[in-house]
C-alpha cells in the first residue's frame, strides 16, 4: 500500500509544494486525488528535505490544500505500448481518446528515454520521398534526420504536415512506415482537419496521433512529445519500422515550459525562457536518429511558428543549432499564392549530401541542386535590380534569368495539395526548367551529365 | 570516509549534508547507483554537488560518498583513436557494456587495462631522472610515438627500467629519490583537468598552423600554440570549418571536443576519420585523433567537464614535444552548462543570466594554449593551439559568450549568414575576420616562399576592400557607371572570392591546399590583375578582358592536384598568350 499525504502547502500556477514527505525521488510519477475522487498526475520537479515540489501535468482547477491526497508512485511517468497503437488517437497524456479500447500493453516504457550513445549512432544517408518538389529535390530528407519547419501564424505549415503525412514514403517499398503526430496546443479546428484528413486518405492506419489542444492545461504539453517520441522508439527499434515523428507546434512547447520556469521563478534567460531551454529541446530531437545493428529509424519533422518571423528568436534559434538544416517558408511566396510557400534560399538540409545520388534517388541529383540554386539565387538578383534600376537595366542573361525565377517559383515550387510527386519526375522537372538556359551557363552540372540528359529536354 | 546525505535534489544539482571533510571539487559517489558528481560549493558541513549524470530516482537520504580526489583523467598509451564521453568513459566500451543508450552509473576503465604495448627504454639503470624525463617510448599507432614521461613531484636515479610488452599497469621503471624512497612508475598517469599541466616556460609563437584551407592560412593564420574562435549563427558552417581543420591542420595530433552538440556529428566523424588520409603521412587521420563526445542531450554537467577533459589530454601531448591542436565545438554550450549550474546555485547572475566568472572561466581555459619549453632536461618544444567554435544567440556578437572570447583569443573568423545563403564556403567575411599574428610569420613566409607573400595578401586585401566600397556605387548608379579601372577591380575580387576564397570543403581535391599551392594561385589571380592594368592602359575594352577564355583556367586551378602543380604555373604562359591575343584584335579592329 502506498503512502497517501494529506500535505499540500502551496498551489502556485502549475506547481504544488508537498511538505513532510519521505522517501521521495526526482522526477518519480505522482497521483493526486481531488476531493472529488479524480486522479490527476503529476511528477517531482525537486525534492528538499522533507518538501517535495510537483509538476502538475494536467492543471490546478480544483486543488485545495486540505483534502487533496497525494501518492508518490515510485517510479516515472510511463506509457504503455503494444503494437496496437498503431490507428489509434491519445489526449496528451496519452488517454485514447477516440472511443476505441484502452491500450493492454505489452511494454512499459519511461517517456524520457536515455541518450544514445554516439558510437552506437548509424549515419543517416537514405533518402525518404515526401512528394514535395522542394524538399525532395532541394531539401532532401533521410531517414534519421530532424529537419524542422520555420513557419509563422497564418502560413500553411499544417497542410505541408498533413501532407507529408500522407505522402511520405521510402523507396524499397518492403519496409514498413509508420507515422507518429504530435500537436501541441493547437486549435480543435487544426486537429480535426488533422484527423479527418489522416481518416479520409487511409493514412490512419499507419499513424499514432498524440492530441493536446489550445484549451487542454499547456503543462500536459510538456509530456506530448516526449510520449510520442518513446512510442516512435517503440515502433522504430522493437517493430523495425521507419517512423516519422512529426511535432507541431513547439512554440506552444516552449511556452508551456517557460510557464513552469517562471512560476518556479528561475532565472530566466532570452526572452523569459529558462536557460536551460537548449538542452531540454535537445533531449527532444536529438531521440531522432539511426541505430547500428537496428532495423527501424526515426525521423522527426518539428513545426514551429516563429514570433514575427523572426529567425532570432530563442526557439528557431535554439532548435536551428540541433537539427539538422531547416525548412523555412516565406510569407512573400504565401501572399503570392504559391503552395507550399518555401522560401528555398534560406532552408537547408545538411543531410542531404549522403541521401542522394546513384542508388539512392539519381546521379546528376546534386549537379541539379546546384543548378538550380545558382540559377533562382540570380533570378532573384536580377529580379531585385528590376525593382530598383527598371526592366531597362538588365542585361539579356539578366532577363532569362530573371524569367526563370518566375517559372521556378510557378512550376518547380508551386505544388498542389494533393500533387504526390516522384523523385524521377522532380528531378526532371529540374531539368525542363534548366533547359530554358543556354548550355554554357549550366557551369554546375558536369558535362557528361549535360549530354546525357539536357537533349531530352530542350524544347525544339 | 563518513557517507553524507542527500537533503536536496534539483535538476544536476544535488545538496547532501554531513559533508565536512569533503573538498571543492572533490570526486564524489552519489545515490545507490554511484553516480559520478563533482563538489562545486561547500557551505558548513553541506556540500553542493553537479552530478555528471542523470539524476532521476535520487532522493533525499540517499547516501553521497567522497573519493578524496578531484576530477581527473588517465593519461597513457591507448588515448589516441579513443571517443570519449564528457568524463573520459570510452564510449565504445559503453555500447559493449550496456547497450545502445547511455545508462547511468557506468564504471568503464578509460585506458584499456589489458592492451600490451612495446614498451623500448631510453633511459638506463642509474640514470638520474626529474619530473618530465622521457623514460621511454610506445609506438601507440602509426603516426603517434606515445612518450612515456617522469610524472611530477618525483625525482631521483632510476633503480631498474625494464623493456617489452606490457599493460599500462604494470611496472616500468623504479626511481629511487634522495631519501632512498622508491617510486614505482607504470605507464599511466592521472591528472586534474581543471589544473593545467606544468611546463617550464612559455615562448612566443612564430610559426603557423597550416589548414590547407585558403582563407585562413593566406589571411587569418593562426599560430601553432595560438587561440582562436569562431563564432557565427547556425548553418554558417562553423562545424564543418572545425571538422576541416581536425583533419587537414599540420598538427601532429588533434584533440576534438563536440561539446553539446549533434550527435550526429559525432558520428559523421567516426566514420569519416578511419577513411580520410592525412596528406603528409597518407595513414588514416584517426591515428592521430582522440575524440570526446558528450552530445546536447547527454548530461548537462559532464559537458561542462568536457572541454576540461579534453584540454588536459592536449596538454598530455604537449608535454611530449608535440604540436597538439584542440577543436571545442561549441564553447557555447559549455558556457551555457555553466550559466545552468550556476543558476541551480542560486548564485548572482552577470550578463544574460551567465555567471559573473563566465569572463575569467574562458580566458584560464584559452590561456592553456601555447608554445612551451616543456618539463624535463632536453628542453623539447611543444605547442597546444586551442581554436574553439562559438553559436551566438541569433548570430548576435554582442552575446556574453562571444565578447569574453575576443577579449582572449588572437584569431577571429567571423562566420556570416549571408555568405551561406550564397553558398560562400567557407562563410568567413574577409572584412570583419582578423589575426593578430600580424608580423609573427614573416620569417616563416621568407622561408617557405619569399618576401613577396606579405605584398600579395595585402593587395588582394585591398582590391576586395575596395570592391566593397564599389559595390555601393553599383547599388546606386549601376555597374557601368564604372571606370575601367575600377571595374577591373570588381571582376578581380570577385576572382579572388571566388577561385580562392571559395573552398568545397567535399571536393576530393579542393578540401586541402598546401601553401605552396596557395601561393600559386594567387599569383595567377595578381598576375591576371596587373595583366589586364596594362592592357586596359593601352585600351583593351574591359568586356573583352572579362570574357577571356583563360579566366576560366584560373578558376579552376584551385581543383588541379597537388602532385600536377606545374600546371598552374604554366597558366601563366596562356594568360600572357591571351592578352597578346587581345592586343593583336585591337590593332586589327
Amino acid at each position: 500500500m502506498l503512502k497517501e499525504y494529506y500535505t499540500v502547502r502551496e498551489i502556485i500556477g502549475p506547481l504544488m509544494l508537498v511538505e513532510n514527505v519521505q522517501g521521495v525521488k526526482y522526477e518519480e510519477l505522482v497521483e493526486i486525488e481531488l476531493p472529488n475522487g479524480e486522479v490527476r498526475n503529476g511528477k517531482v520537479l525537486e525534492v528538499n528535505q522533507d518538501k517535495a515540489l510537483i509538476q502538475l501535468f494536467q492543471g490546478a482547477t480544483g486543488l485545495n490544500v486540505r483534502s487533496t491526497k497525494i501518492r508518490f508512485l515510485g517510479k516515472g511517468v510511463e506509457i504503455p505500448l503494444s503494437p496496437d497503437i498503431l490507428g489509434r488517437i491519445f489526449n496528451g497524456q496519452g488517454k485514447p481518446i477516440d472511443k476505441g479500447p484502452a491500450i493492454l500493453p505489452e511494454v512499459k516504457r519511461d517517456i524520457n528515454g536515455s541518450p544514445i550513445n554516439p558510437f552506437a549512432r548509424d549515419y543517416p544517408e537514405e533518402f525518404i520521398q515526401t512528394g514535395f518538389a522542394t524538399i525532395d529535390g532541394l531539401n532532401t530528407l533521410v531517414r534519421g534526420q530532424k529537419l524542422p519547419i520555420f513557419s509563422g501564424s497564418g502560413l500553411p505549415h499544417n497542410q505541408m504536415a498533413a501532407q507529408i503525412a500522407r505522402q511520405a514514403k521510402v523507396l524499397s517499398a518492403s519496409e514498413k512506415f509508420a507515422v507518429v503526430f504530435a500537436a501541441m496546443g493547437i486549435t480543435f479546428g487544426e486537429a480535426n482537419y488533422f484527423i479527418e484528413d489522416f481518416k479520409r486518405t487511409g493514412a490512419l492506419e499507419r499513424t499514432v496521433l498524440f492530441i493536446n489542444l489550445a484549451d487542454d492545461p499547456a503543462i500536459e504539453r510538456i509530456a506530448t512529445p516526449r510520449m510520442a517520441l518513446t512510442t516512435a522508439e517503440y515502433l522504430a527499434y522493437d517493430l523495425n519500422m521507419h517512423v516519422l515523428v512529426i511535432m507541431t507546434d513547439m512554440t506552444n512547447y516552449c511556452e508551456a515550459l517557460r510557464e513552469v520556469s517562471a512560476a518556479r521563478k528561475e532565472i530566466p534567460g532570452r526572452r523569459g525562457y529558462p536557460g536551460y531551454l537548449y538542452t531540454d529541446l535537445s533531449s527532444i530531437y536529438e531521440r531522432a536518429g539511426r541505430i547500428k545493428g537496428r532495423k527501424g529509424s526515426i525521423t522527426q519533422i518539428p513545426i514551429l511558428t516563429m514570433p514575427e518571423d523572426d529567425k532570432t528568436h530563442p526557439i528557431p534559434d535554439l532548435t536551428g543549432y540541433i537539427t539538422e538544416g531547416q525548412i523555412v517558408l516565406s510569407r512573400t511566396l504565401h501572399r503570392k499564392g504559391i503552395y507550399p510557400p518555401v522560401d528555398v534560399l534560406q532552408s537547408l538540409s545538411r543531410l542531404k549530401d549522403k541521401g542522394i545520388g546513384t542508388g539512392k534517388t539519381r546521379e546528376d541529383h546534386s549537379d541539379i541542386f546546384n543548378q538550380l540554386f545558382a540559377a533562382y539565387a540570380r533570378g532573384l538578383e536580377a529580379r531585385e535590380l528590376e525593382v530598383i534600376l527598371g526592366e531597362a537595366a538588365l542585361s539579356e542573361m539578366d532577363r532569362l534569368y530573371y524569367k526563370f525565377a518566375d517559372e521556378f517559383e510557378e512550376k518547380y515550387i508551386r505544388q498542389s495539395e494533393y500533387e504526390d510527386r516522384t523523385i524521377e519526375f522532380t528531378l526532371n522537372l529540374g531539368w525542363e526548367l534548366l533547359s530554358m538556359l543556354p548550355r554554357m551557363e549550366l557551369k554546375r552540372i558536369r558535362p557528361e551529365f549535360l549530354d546525357k540528359y539536357l537533349p531530352k529536354f530542350v524544347k525544339k | 570516509m563518513s557517507a553524507g546525505k542527500i537533503i536536496k535534489v534539483t535538476g544536476p544539482l544535488v545538496i547532501a549534508e554531513n559533508m565536512d571533510e569533503a573538498k571543492m571539487y572533490d570526486v564524489v559517489e552519489v545515490g545507490g547507483q554511484k553516480l559520478i558528481g563533482e563538489i562545486v560549493e561547500v557551505r558548513g558541513d553541506r556540500a553542493s554537488i553537479q552530478v555528471y549524470e542523470e539524476t532521476a530516482g535520487l532522493g533525499v537520504g540517499d547516501p553521497v560518498t567522497s573519493t578524496g580526489e578531484p576530477l581527473s583523467v588517465e593519461l597513457g598509451p591507448g588515448l589516441i583513436e579513443s571517443i570519449y564521453d564528457g568524463i573520459q568513459r570510452p564510449l565504445d566500451k559503453i555500447r559493449e557494456k550496456c547497450g545502445d543508450y547511455i545508462t547511468r552509473g557506468i564504471r568503464v576503465n578509460s585506458l584499456d587495462p589489458d592492451r600490451l604495448w612495446k614498451f623500448k627504454p631510453e633511459k638506463k639503470q642509474g640514470d638520474e631522472v626529474q619530473e618530465g624525463d622521457i623514460l621511454g617510448s610506445v609506438d601507440e599507432t602509426v603516426l603517434v610515438k606515445h612518450k612515456i614521461m617522469v610524472p611530477g613531484g618525483i625525482s631521483g636515479r632510476l633503480k631498474e627500467i625494464k623493456a617489452g610488452e606490457m599493460t599500462i599497469n604494470d611496472i616500468v621503471a623504479i626511481i629511487a629519490d634522495k631519501e632512498g624512497k622508491e617510486h614505482p612508475l607504470t605507464m599511466k598517469q592521472r591528472w586534474p583537468v581543471r589544473k593545467p599541466r606544468n611546463y617550464k616556460n612559455k615562448i612566443s609563437p612564430t610559426i603557423p598552423l597550416i589548414t590547407g584551407q585558403r582563407v585562413i592560412d593566406a589571411f587569418f593564420p593562426v599560430a601553432k600554440g595560438g587561440t582562436a574562435c569562431v563564432p557565427g549563427p547556425f548553418g554558417s558552417g562553423k562545424t564543418v570549418i572545425q571538422h576541416q581543420l581536425a583533419k587537414w591542420a599540420d598538427a601532429e595530433i588533434i584533440v576534438y571536443v563536440g561539446c553539446g552538440e549533434r550527435g550526429n556529428e559525432m558520428t559523421d566523424v567516426l566514420m569519416e576519420f578511419p577513411h580520410l588520409k592525412d596528406p603528409r603521412s597518407g595513414e588514416p587521420l584517426m591515428k592521430r585523433t582522440v575524440l570526446i563526445a558528450n552530445t546536447s542531450n547527454m548530461p548537462v554537467a559532464a559537458r561542462e567537464a568536457s572541454v576540461y577533459t579534453g584540454v588536459t589530454i592536449g596538454e598530455y601531448f604537449r608535454d611530449m614535444g608535440y604540436s597538439v591542436a584542440i577543436m571545442a565545438d561549441s564553447t557555447s554550450r559549455w558556457a551555457e552548462a555553466m550559466r545552468e549550474m550556476s543558476g541551480r546555485l542560486e548564485e548572482m547572475p552577470g550578463e544574460e543570466g551567465y555567471p559573473a566568472y563566465l569572463g575569467r572561466r574562458i580566458a584560464e581555459f584559452y590561456e592553456r594554449a601555447g608554445r612551451v619549453i616543456c618539463m624535463g632536461r632536453d628542453n623539447r618544444e611543444g605547442a597546444l593551439s586551442i581554436i574553439g567554435a562559438v553559436s551566438p544567440p541569433g548570430g548576435d556578437l554582442s552575446d556574453p559568450v562571444v565578447q569574453s572570447t575576443l577579449r582572449v583569443v588572437k584569431v577571429f573568423w567571423s562566420l556570416e549568414d549571408k555568405l551561406a545563403y550564397k553558398r560562400h564556403f567557407p562563410a568567413i567575411n574577409w572584412l570583419t575576420s582578423y589575426t593578430l599574428y600580424g608580423n609573427t610569420f614573416d620569417d616563416y613566409y621568407k622561408q617557405e616562399i619569399g618576401d613577396q607573400w606579405k605584398n600579395m595578401i595585402q593587395f588582394s586585401m585591398k582590391i576586395l576592400q575596395q570592391e566593397a566600397e564599389l559595390e555601393e556605387i553599383v547599388r546606386l548608379v549601376g555597374l557601368d557607371a564604372l571606370s575601367p579601372e575600377n571595374r577591373m577591380v570588381m571582376e578581380t575580387a570577385r576572382s579572388i572570392r571566388e577561385d580562392f576564397l571559395h573552398q568545397n570543403a567535399f571536393h576530393p581535391v579542393d578540401t586541402f591546399t598546401s601553401f605552396q599551392k596557395q601561393f600559386r594561385i594567387m599569383d595567377l589571380i595578381i598576375f591576371f590583375h596587373e595583366q589586364s592594368e596594362k592592357a586596359l592602359k593601352s585600351s583593351v575594352s574591359i568586356v573583352s578582358i572579362s570574357r577571356m577564355p583563360v579566366r576560366e583556367k584560373i578558376s579552376q586551378s584551385k581543383f588541379i592536384p597537388e602532385s600536377e602543380m606545374k600546371k598552374i604555373e604554366n597558366i601563366k604562359n596562356e594568360i600572357l598568350k591571351g592578352f597578346e591575343e587581345l592586343e593583336k584584335e585591337r590593332v586589327h579592329a
